[in-house]
This record gives C-alpha cells, structure tokens and sequence, in this order.
C-alpha cells in the first residue's frame, strides 16, 4: 500500500472546494460588489448631472447615447469598464490565486496533501477563470438592468452614425459583446496567472499584470509601430464595438481573438511548466 | 534581481546603439533659382520662373522629376513631396507657374503657348544640369508629377515634348470644356449629338492631325464642341477656379499667401493675374451660363484629351473617387487616348479628390514612386508585373478595429476595364411619371456636394449632405437587393422628359439603406443633363450616364434614382417649368469590374494560423517539461555499497557492546568494503560521480587510514563520505577530533572486527561520539544491506541526498539516514544544518539535486502519490486568514479528496484545543492556536509518517507537554514520527532517535540514550545532557 486510503489524484482539490475557499474572500466579495454598483453609480451620475440637450446633435459618442437606452447604457458602462476596470477583476482573480497562497504557506500545504501541482493549477485556474467571466457577464448585465430601469427599454443607437437597430435584434449581438470581452480579458487572466506562479506576492502579481497590460496601451499609441501594434495583447480591445454596428464585422473581433489566444496558450503553458520544475519555498 | 538588472541595461544599451546608428533619411538641400524662359505665340514674352532644385542628396547622375503645383500654389506648397521624393534618388525641380507665386506672367491655363513652353525650357535647363542624368545631349531623363493644375501641364508637356520619360498627373483633367460644362445626357436623336465622335475634332489647337481614340458611348464625358456647347455650367466650382486666380494676391484658398509687387490696377482687380481672354470669356460665360464657341474653343487648347494621342510617356492616372469638379470619367478619357497609341498608361482612383476624402498622400506617393522607380530608373522593367497595377481601387476596409481609423484596401487589376465594367447587372427600378418644376430663378436649389466644402460637410464614407427639393424631384426605386453589389464605373438609365424646350435636370443615384437613415450618395457625385425636347414630339428620351463611383450596395439596400431640376453648384435656367419625368426603360445598369472583386478582404492567414502554432507550442512547452528525472543515482542508491546509514542500527550495534548477529553483519560489510576497495584503489582519485565515490568510500578509508594510523587525514566521519574532497579538505581544515574518529572507524572497518580496540587506541584523545559516528558509517552500511531486502515498509529512507542554493552553497549535503517504523525521530542541527530543505524534500516541494528520498519504498516526487501518508508541519502554518480554523481544516481535507470518514476532524482537532475560537476567522488567532491547528491538520487522517518542524514553537509550558504525550502517543501505535527542534530538552524527553546535522551534513545518528551512553562512557560519567553532547558535535562548544 502506497498511498493512504481513499486517496486518488483525480480526486483532489474538487472545484467546489476551491470555488468556496476563494469566494469567502474580502477581494472576491469587494470586486463583485464594486461591478454591480458601478451601473447604478453611473446612473445616479447621469441622473444628477446637469442635463445635456444635445440629443441629436451631431456629437453621438458613446457617452452622449448613454441615456438613450438600456441597451446603450449597458454598452457604455461595459466600454468604460472594458479597458481598465476588468482588467484588475481578471488579473485579481487570476493573479491572487497560486500567489496568495503561497503568501499564507497553505500552498505546501496543498501540494503535500498532495494535490499533484499541474491539477492544482489546472483546477485553480478554472476557478480563477469562472470568477474574470462571472465579473465579465455580471457588468453589462447589470448595466442593462439597471440602465433599462433608469432609461427604459429601447432600440440602440449606434454610436458615431446615429443609426439604430432594433433591441431585440442586438440582444444576440450583446452575447457577442460579452463573449469577445472574455475572450479579450483571456491575455490578462494568462499574464496573471503566469506571474502569480512566480511570486509570493498576490500584489505583485496583479500589479505585474497590469503593468504589462498599461505598457501594452502605452506602446499600442505609437504609431510608429505600424502593423506591429495588431500583435499587442492590448490592440483589438474595443473591436467588440463592431458588434454593435448595423452590419455586424468580425474581423476584428477575430483577430482580436486570435492574438488573445495566442498569448494566453503560450502564458498559461509556460505557467504550468514553470510551476512543474519550481521548488516551492514558501 | 542581479540578472534583470543586467537584462534591462543590456536591453537599453541596444536600443541607444540602434537608435544612433540607424540611418538617418540623408538631408536634402533646395537650392532656389531664378530661371528666364521665353513663351508666348511668337516666342517672345519672357518670363521669370521662381523656382527650386533639390539635387539627389547621394550626388551622382540621377533622373529628375519636376513637380507641379495646383491651382492657386507654388512652389512651396510642393516642397515636402520634393524632398520626399529627392530622398528616393531623384533630381526634383519645383517652381511655381506662370501668374502664381513669385514668378512673373499670366495665367494661360496650361496652354500650349505659354506654360508648355516655360516647362520645356525647365527641361532644357535641367539638361544642362551636372547632377541630372541624360538620356541623349540635351535630353535629360525626367519624369512630371502633380496634382490638377500641375497634373494637366504633366499631361501637356508629355504630349508636346517627348523628352519626357514618365508622369504621374493626378485628379486633373482631360477635357476643361467638358469639366466646366458638362452633360451626361445621350440623346439618339434630336438636336444632340452622340458622343462617339473623334475627340477634338476639328479643333484650331490641334497641333496635328488627332488620331481619333474610339470612345464609349456611356461615357461621361462627351468632348465634342456641341456637347459642351449645351453642357450645364459647373457654376460653383467654375467660380472658386477663377476667384482664386483673380484673389491670388490677396488671399490664395490653397497655398499660403505671397505677395507680388505693385499696386492693383483696375484691370488686375478684375481679372488678376489670368491672361485678358481668359479673363474676358470668363466673365462672359458666368454671366450667361451657356458655354460659347469661343470658350469651348479656349478650354479646348488647355485640354490635354485634344492631344493625348501624342503622349509617349507612359502614364500614371491617379483620379479622385470624391471629385465633383474633374470626375473619374476624365480620367478614364485620358487614359483611353493615350493607351490608344500604346503607351503604358496605369489608373488609381483614389479616396480624395477636389472635394475631399481621406487623400491618401502616402499611398499616392509610394504610388508614385513606383512608377518613377520603373520607367525613370528601370528597376523591375524585367520583372513580369509592373509595381503598379494597371488599375487600382481605394476601397473603404471598415474601421480598424484597434485604432478605430478606416482603413482602406487596394483592390487591383491587370487591366483597365473602363467606365463600363467587364460585366453589367441590371437592377429594375419602380416608379411612375412624376411631374417636378423648376422653380423661378432656379432657387431653392436642392444641394449634392458644395464645391470646396464638400470635405468639411461630408463623412468619410457618407456622401456627404444631400438635399433633394419637394417638387422638384422625380424619384424610382429598386426591391431591396438580395445580393450585395458592387457598382464600379459609371451607371446608364434611359428617362422620357416631357415638356417644352430644353431641360436641365440633375441625376442622382441614392443608396438606400432603410427608412430610419438618411439615404447616402456615393461620393456625392450627380450628372447634370441637358434634354432636348424637338418641338413637334413633346418628349424625348435620353440615356444617362451616372456619375462614375465605385460603390458597394449591402443586401437590403434599395437603389434610389433621383431626377431633380436644380442643383447648387450648378447654372440652371431661371424661367420656370414643369416637366414629367419616366423612365424610358424600368432598370438601371450597373457596371461592375470582375477582376477587383478579389482583393484581399479574407481573414489574414495569421488569425488562424497563430492560435494553432501557440496551441501547438504550448502542447510542446508542456509535453517536455513533465519532469526531472535524475536516472544516475537510483541504480547507485540501491546497490551493494550504497552509503545509506540508519540511525538505529549502529547504536544498537557492536561498537560497545557487540551483538553478534550485527557483528556477523559488519563482518559482511566488511567484505563488501574490502572488495570494493580492492577493485577501486587504483582508480580512485579519478572517480568524479558522488555515488562512485560513495561505493569507493571504502577504498579511501583503507588507504588513507592504513599507512597514516591515527593522522588527521582520514577525514571520514561523514556517514556518507566523498573522498575526493575529503582527503585534502578535512585535514586542513583542522577538524581533527571528529575526522580521527571517522578515522579510526573506518580503519576498524578495514581490519575487522577487532578494529574498535585498534581505534579507540589510535586516535588518542578523539572523541568519543566520533567512534560513534563511525561505527554509524559501518552499521549503517550493513543495515541497508538488510533493508534492501526488507522493501517497501521503511517509512522513511534517505539516501545521499544533495541539494544546492542558487548560489552553489550545498543546503544538504549527501545526507542519508532511515527512520524506522515506531520512532519518533528528532531532527536537530543548528541554523542552516538543513532540516527544513531536507523536510521540504520529503513533502515534495524541493527537487533534490541529487540523491532521494523514499517513504514506505516509494520514491518521493512532486505530488507523488506516496505523500498522501505523510503528515506535515513546515515552517509555520498556512491557513486561508478569511476562513474559521473548522472551515479551513474541513476545506484542507476537502481538497484532499479522501473520504471524510477518513479525516479523524475530532482527534485532531482535540489536539488543537482550539474551543469555541475553532469558529472563528484564522486571522484573529494568536501564533499558538495557530500553530496547533497547523499540527492538527498535520495529523488529519493519522497520517502514517507524520514530519513536524518546531512543533512547539510558540506553545505554552502545559501544552509543550501535551504535545510530548501526543506524539509518543503517536508512534506507539505504529506510526513514526520526525520532529525538528531546537528545543534540546524536549528533543530528549519526546524522542526515541536523533539525527544530527550541520551545515547540510549528517553529523551522528542513534538512540538518545545510545547518543548520550556514549558521551557519558567518554566522559566518565558527567550525566551529560543532549545539549552537551549536541554542542560537541556541532564544533561549538567553547
């Protein structure tokens, strides 16, 4: 008998059991609660500040077209948060999952249970990459709860031309919206988790994601760059806008998907061979 | 850190090398030039010409290229493209026309007369140029390029000077009669002519006999004198091309403003700088809005179509897609002229032109340089395609998804197909006969594009504003398209007009999309016609050529014919009328062109292909990294000669008091030693491999203690000793006492048993653990001889286990030592002996470097089965701060995914102690409850080997005790367990063994009471306590 009773390394560290240990969390519960207020502090925003009567002006930002319907709103509070706020849910989510552990020594712990590591980081990222998508679906839901509520149920009027397209013909397209935003946030999960390997720090790790990814912003502005810039993580972030467009366009979307991929493959396997060799010191 | 640093400055010092060396663009110098040419009918006027001459900046002959201005520039306004293009190896000479800028003269609208000639003396000049490569004396190779103004005198030039090799004109035009008042109309019969007619037939500029150039019928131009004789009068733009040149002084619309000398006379008020006919037919025609023979008969000597036929240039057409002023059809006119006689003659249209758009200036330039770099340098003559296509489409590609910018293809083809298409598609359109008017004074106007505005009114991609009046429009309408379609060239319908006279109406082709959106123009282009109504009939019919675009209607999007009788930029009769308007057939034809349909518009191959080359890297990242297998020690490990040394065994054994089946043992090792010595002896000092050593560990023993005796050399004590340092190391470092020892040992081994008498005599005054110790080394051999039948029970086993930090300072050293079923093992060393890195090991955590470690027989790697046995408690607890002490107990055990039956929680967690704090968060507990609950969750599931570290760090008195029962407790029942401590006094009363370790190496193993037995029997009865004798074998006792 080499092994203890009852023990079998497919068996261990069952989702539930991670999902539990990190939901009762004071970021997981901070970050959720701060997503779904976020919609209602807008509308209170919209609500209280002074009155625009630009409406069909030919200023038709995404902003000036917030109030216009719950389905606009939800768009404008997803491409508010799109760029920066979800970006530090993902990279919390997925950068704090191995990091702060090994932060408070349960890591050993774990793996001399043992959890054989490359389940350990298979279930943890799993976990991590359920709460991004939670936090990813439950923003624009939310928005359009709330901006239905606030503004009322309408068709959308798509920014910069003013046209609009009917609600429940976008319904489907906001799917879209929503899936490429995962898929987009996938660089950022991978980033994260890689670095949350590496170190100690949860902080470091989250903070080293959203460095790299303000970095990547940064560098996306030169235009020096030319066709190199398609190739940053950060460059197709906003092509979820084509889906809202009458004539829906997936190129970008698909290049975006394909660059976030790429990188997120390449992170994620190097995290899981990194993490297989490492020897555990904290 | 250190390597990132040195990364990062590495990383800086090639950026800053690559960024001083990289080449810098070489510097262009203009060199400004006064040059006197002589023009006019008689060659007798003489000119100023300001202009400006950037010499190739890499010296050398290169080809020149003159660069013209549009209307209303100069020079200046081309001297960014000048030294662009200079940069490229090119000679370039700006100046600034005649009658603009600072050169002297009239404008005579490019006429053969004047502008001609002054250009032709620029040639000559710059045939004399030494930076200027000729093709024959006086011929320089040079090539014109401009835009508008400057693109007709390219066009004009090339036609009366064929010393020039190549041009590149752009948004210009073929025929300024017919851009000035055009007519889109064909009428079969009637007063109309048709416009298949030679062009510039007939014409008194005409230097030589025109060759006529067969031209389509659903052409938008119409060249004849009679055409344009009953063209609409392009009012507005007509205005802008000669207030401009009259403003020039004042305030130029285009270029910035320069001043010429002398005060404004009436006649300049009036007339500016223009030449006095220009001038004179001008404001004779804007007054009436009806062309006359005269006028047409000047605009036709400025119209390069009349002499296209002579241009043996090969010609670069770059045309406008959002030009009303000189639509694509001139383009497409020039283009035929001159491909008629066999030139190579390419066309781009563009996205820009006089009324805007994005006016791609990069892309016109590569476009441009191009060309030049094939038929005025020669590069890819030989090659089979030309760089440039023969005609090429700017199509909008949607917006860029990351910069939100439109983007715009190039679709090309390999022939230019004209105005017409390769192919048609008819679309029926609906509609009735309408009756619109024309109302008094031609006010209000309906409004496509205003000229010079257009850009600032419109979108990009929209049409821009497009106002058609109530009543005065007539308006048929296709079914949504069920295909998309893609309109290249010009349109042609056939209307019925009637009503009384001439009408002057304005086509217009609207792309619908749906009822919430404005309809869209394309390019905001509209066909002015002028319909003759024979009197006797009433009505006439009429084909109209829709203005030329490449536009693509979306699946849905209806097409919207629109006849209007005003439009603002246009001169329309002032008497009011009523006409009805029908179409004379029910269907528009569309052209389309085939050959352009496949530009690049797919998914780039890098979207599929990236994903799937990550996918696959990743699946090889992953594939290669499983493990580390260290193959060269297991072999070793298990065989004859392996060092491993179990703590027990050599205390139990015959160094004092000798049992016999251990003598027997020692006897067999012995032997084993001896064997090994004698075939390892002479190859000793050569033998590098720690485990090679190992089994020649005997061999050194035997050598170095067999001449020397007592000498300090034998420096092996070690359990599991490596000769090759030890023999030169050990002496000098001094540690005499302990190595004697080992000595002494080892020379017992070598002569049997006997051989402790023999010792103890030997060494003198060594230390008495160090016997010990050495009869470790020798029991410690035989006792693995045994286990390695025993197998898989041992709960643990380690056997020369190495591991290095970072910086190659050895954690652990060849450690070996086996703990037996039942003990409780007390692990002591100082700071830095390596307890912790060895306890580490055994959960896994750490690879060793070399050596391993077997827990019941099995192996010990990362996450090895073999560890769910093992209880361990290393360095502190690790708890989830967030979660009560019970949830992150039963949650830990959760994750074990062993049945809960199994975990034991009340055992375990009585032995925590914790009460009612068991419930609360883990970060509001003190170090101590901490700590026991680390323990506690160290012993869920009463783990068979349980690994403790400072177990009773931070407990109070009571609970030190507590905690000594529980773990004696512990092990009685069969289980083992290892404590590492500091706690000497406890190590005493808790364990049953000891294992000693300093600075990563085993230094004695045993019983205590073997351990302190045998100081007491050196000492002499002192009653010596652990610590003692722990500090005697450390080498720090004072």
């Amino acid at each position: 008998m080499t092994t203890a009773t009852g023990y079998a390394p497919n068996r261990t560290l069952p989702l539930r059991v991670e999902f539990v240990r990190q939901f009762k969390r004071r970021r997981t519960l901070g970050m959720f609660a701060l997503l779904l207020a976020l919609p209602w502090v807008l509308v209170i925003a919209f609500q209280i500040g002074p009155q625009s009567s630009s409406q069909g002006q030919s200023a038709l930002r995404m902003s000036d077209l917030a109030t216009q319907s719950g389905l606009n709103f939800a768009a404008f509070v997803l491409s508010v948060s799109a760029s920066f706020l979800l970006v530090v849910a993902v990279a919390l989510f997925c950068g704090d999952t191995v990091a702060s552990e090994a932060n408070w020594s349960s890591l050993r712990y774990l793996l001399a249970a043992p959890i054989p590591r490359d389940r350990l980081l298979r279930q943890k990222l799993i976990v991590a990459l359920g709460y991004s998508a939670a936090a990813v679906i439950v923003l624009p839901l939310m928005g359009l709860l709330a901006g239905t509520l606030a503004f009322g149920w309408d068709d959308i009027t798509v920014p910069g031309t003013g046209e609009t397209i009917p609600a429940f013909d976008v319904l489907p397209r906001f799917g879209i919206v929503i899936g490429y935003a995962l898929v987009s946030q996938l660089v950022v999960a991978a980033l994260a988790f890689l670095i949350s390997t590496m170190t100690d720090s949860p902080l470091g790790a989250v903070g080293g994601a959203v460095g790299l990814w303000i970095v990547c912003t940064i560098l996306q502005a030169v235009e020096a760059l030319g066709v190199l810039r398609e190739f940053l993580p950060t460059f197709w972030n906003n092509a979820w806008t084509d889906a809202l467009v009458p004539e829906l366009d997936w190129s970008g979307m698909a290049k975006g998907a394909s660059v976030s991929v790429t990188y997120a493959a390449i992170l994620i396997a190097i995290a899981f061979r990194r993490f297989r060799r490492k020897d555990v010191t904290s | 850190m250190k390597r990132v640093a040195a990364l990062v400055a590495a990383l800086a010092l090639i950026g800053v090398t690559a960024w001083l060396v990289w080449p810098s663009a070489p510097e262009v110098r203009g060199q400004d030039q006064r040059i006197t040419v002589v023009d006019g009918p008689d060659d007798d006027q003489r000119v100023e010409l300001d202009t400006t001459f950037f010499p190739p900046p890499d010296g050398g002959k290169a080809p020149a290229v003159l660069l013209a201005h549009g209307f209303g520039g100069s020079k200046q306004s081309m001297r960014d493209q000048a030294v662009r293009l200079a940069q490229q190896g090119y000679a370039v000479l700006t100046w600034s026309a005649r009658g603009f800028g600072r050169s002297t003269g009239q404008i005579a609208l490019n006429s053969p007369d004047y502008e001609v000639k002054d250009v032709k003396q620029l040639i000559d000049w710059l045939a004399k140029r030494p930076e200027v490569r000729l093709d024959a004396s006086g011929d320089p190779r040079v090539g014109i390029a401009g835009g508008s103004y400057g693109g007709a005198i390219a066009l004009m030039t090339a036609a009366y000077d064929h010393r020039v090799d190549a041009i590149v004109p752009q948004i210009t035009w073929s025929d300024l009669a017919d851009a000035l008042f055009p007519n889109a109309a064909a009428q079969p019969s009637g007063a109309s002519t048709t416009a298949a007619q030679s062009p510039g037939a007939g014409t008194a500029a005409q230097p030589s006999g025109a060759s006529p150039a067969a031209r389509p019928s659903s052409a938008a131009v119409q060249s004849d004198d009679e055409a344009a004789m009953s063209g609409v009068f392009k009012r507005m733009w007509a205005g802008i091309f000669f207030g401009q040149g009259v403003s020039l002084d004042a305030t130029s619309l285009l270029s910035r403003r320069e001043t010429a000398a002398g005060p404004v006379t009436v006649e300049q008020a009036r007339c500016g700088r223009f030449r006095p006919e220009i001038c004179d037919i001008y404001q004779r025609v804007a007054e009436t809005g009806r062309a006359t023979p005269e006028a047409v008969e000047l605009l036709r000597k400025s119209s390069p179509i009349t002499v296209a036929a002579q241009i043996k240039a090969p010609t670069l057409l770059i045309q406008g897609q959002r030009d009303s002023l000189f639509p694509l059809g001139h383009a497409d006119a020039n283009a035929r002229a001159i491909a008629a006689q066999g030139t190579p003659v390419s066309l781009a249209w563009f996205d820009g032109g006089h009324d805007g758009g994005n006016g791609e200036t990069d892309w016109l330039f590569d476009q441009s340089v191009a060309w030049f770099a094939r038929y005025l340098k020669g590069e890819g003559a030989g090659q089979a395609g030309t760089p440039v296509s023969a005609f090429t489409v700017t199509r909008d590609g949607g917006r860029d998804p990351g910069t939100r910018q439109r983007i715009r293809l190039h679709p090309e083809a390999a022939s230019y197909p004209g105005l017409a298409g390769t192919a048609t598609t008819s679309v029926r359109l609906n509609g009735p006969e309408q009756n619109i008017v024309n109302p008094p004074g031609g006010a209000p106007a309906s409004v496509s594009t205003v000229p010079g505005l257009g850009g600032l009114l419109g979108g990009q991609n929209t049409g821009g504003v497009s106002i058609d009046m109530p009543g005065q429009s007539a308006a048929f309408e296709s079914a949504p398209l069920t295909a998309p379609l893609q309109l290249t060239g010009s349109p042609t319908v056939r209307v019925r007009v009637t009503g009384e006279g001439e009408a002057t109406l304005f086509a217009k082709l609207y792309d619908v999309a749906d009822d919430t959106q404005l309809p869209t123009l394309p390019a905001g282009l509209v066909a002015p016609v002028r319909v003759t109504i024979p009197e006797d009939a009433g009505s006439a019919e009429a084909t109209i050529s829709l203005p030329a675009v490449d536009h693509r209607f979306a699946v849905g999007h209806r097409l919207r014919l629109v006849v209007t009788t005003t439009d603002m930029g246009f001169a329309t009769p002032a008497q009011p009328a009523a006409y009805q308007v029908a179409l004379a057939s029910p269907a528009v034809t569309i052209p389309t062109v085939s050959t352009l349909a496949a530009a690049p518009t797919g998914v780039a191959w890098w979207v599929w292909a990236m994903p799937l080359a990550a996918v696959l890297l990743a699946a090889v990242l992953l594939s290669t990294g499983r493990s580390r297998r260290r193959p060269v020690l297991t072999t070793a490990g298990q065989g004859g000669a392996a060092p491993s040394a179990t703590p027990d065994a050599p205390l139990a054994a015959p160094a004092l008091n000798g049992t016999p089946q251990d003598a027997s043992a020692s006897s067999a090792k012995h032997d084993a030693n001896a064997d090994a010595t004698n075939g390892a002896t002479g190859s000793f000092p050569t033998n590098g491999a720690a485990y090679d050593a190992d089994a020649g560990s005997g061999a050194g023993h035997d050598g170095t203690a067999r001449p020397g005796g007592g000498d300090a050399n034998g420096g092996h004590a070690d359990v599991t000793a490596d000769d090759g340092r030890a023999d030169g190391g050990r002496g000098a470092d001094g540690d005499a006492g302990h190595g004697d020892g080992a000595g002494a040992g080892s020379t017992s081994n070598g002569v049997g048993g006997d051989g402790w008498s023999e010792a103890g005599a030997g060494i003198g005054g060594g230390s008495g653990v160090a016997a010990v110790a050495g009869g470790g080394v020798r029991g410690g051999a035989v006792r693995f001889e045994e286990a390695a039948g025993d197998g898989a029970g041992v709960p643990l086993e380690i056997s020369g286990l190495t591991k290095a930090y970072r910086n190659g300072e050895l954690a652990v050293n060849d450690l070996s030592f086996r703990v037996e079923r039942g003990q409780v093992l007390g692990l002591l060393g100082p700071n830095g002996a390596g307890k912790t890195t060895t306890m580490r090991m055994m959960m896994g955590l750490i690879h060793p470097d070399a050596g391993e470690i077997r827990i019941f027989g099995e192996r010990v790697s990362p996450g090895a089965p073999v560890l769910s046995r093992l209880g361990s408690f290393v360095e502190g607890p690790g708890f989830l701060p967030h979660l009560s002490g019970r949830d992150n107990i039963e949650l830990y055990w959760a994750a074990t995914g062993r049945p809960k039956a199994d975990a034991h929680f009340e055992e375990a967690l009585e032995i925590a102690g914790l009460g009612k704090a068991l419930e609360r968060a883990v970060r509001t507990y003190s170090q101590g409850m901490r700590q026991r609950l680390a323990i506690a969750q160290a012993m869920l599931g009463l783990p068979d080997l349980l690994v403790l570290d400072e177990p009773t760090n931070g407990l109070d008195p009571p609970q030190i005790r507590e905690m000594r029962e529980v773990l004696k407790r512990y092990a009685r029942d069969g289980r083992t367990v290892i404590v590492s401590s500091h706690m000497l006094a406890e190590v005493e009363q808790t364990c049953s063994h000891v294992v000693v370790m300093r600075r990563g190496r085993l230094v004695s193993a045993g019983p205590v009471s073997r351990l302190l037995g045998s100081a007491a029997a050196v000492r002499n009865g002192h009653g010596p306590r652990l610590e003692d004798v722990f500090l005697d074998l450390i080498g720090d006792k004072p």
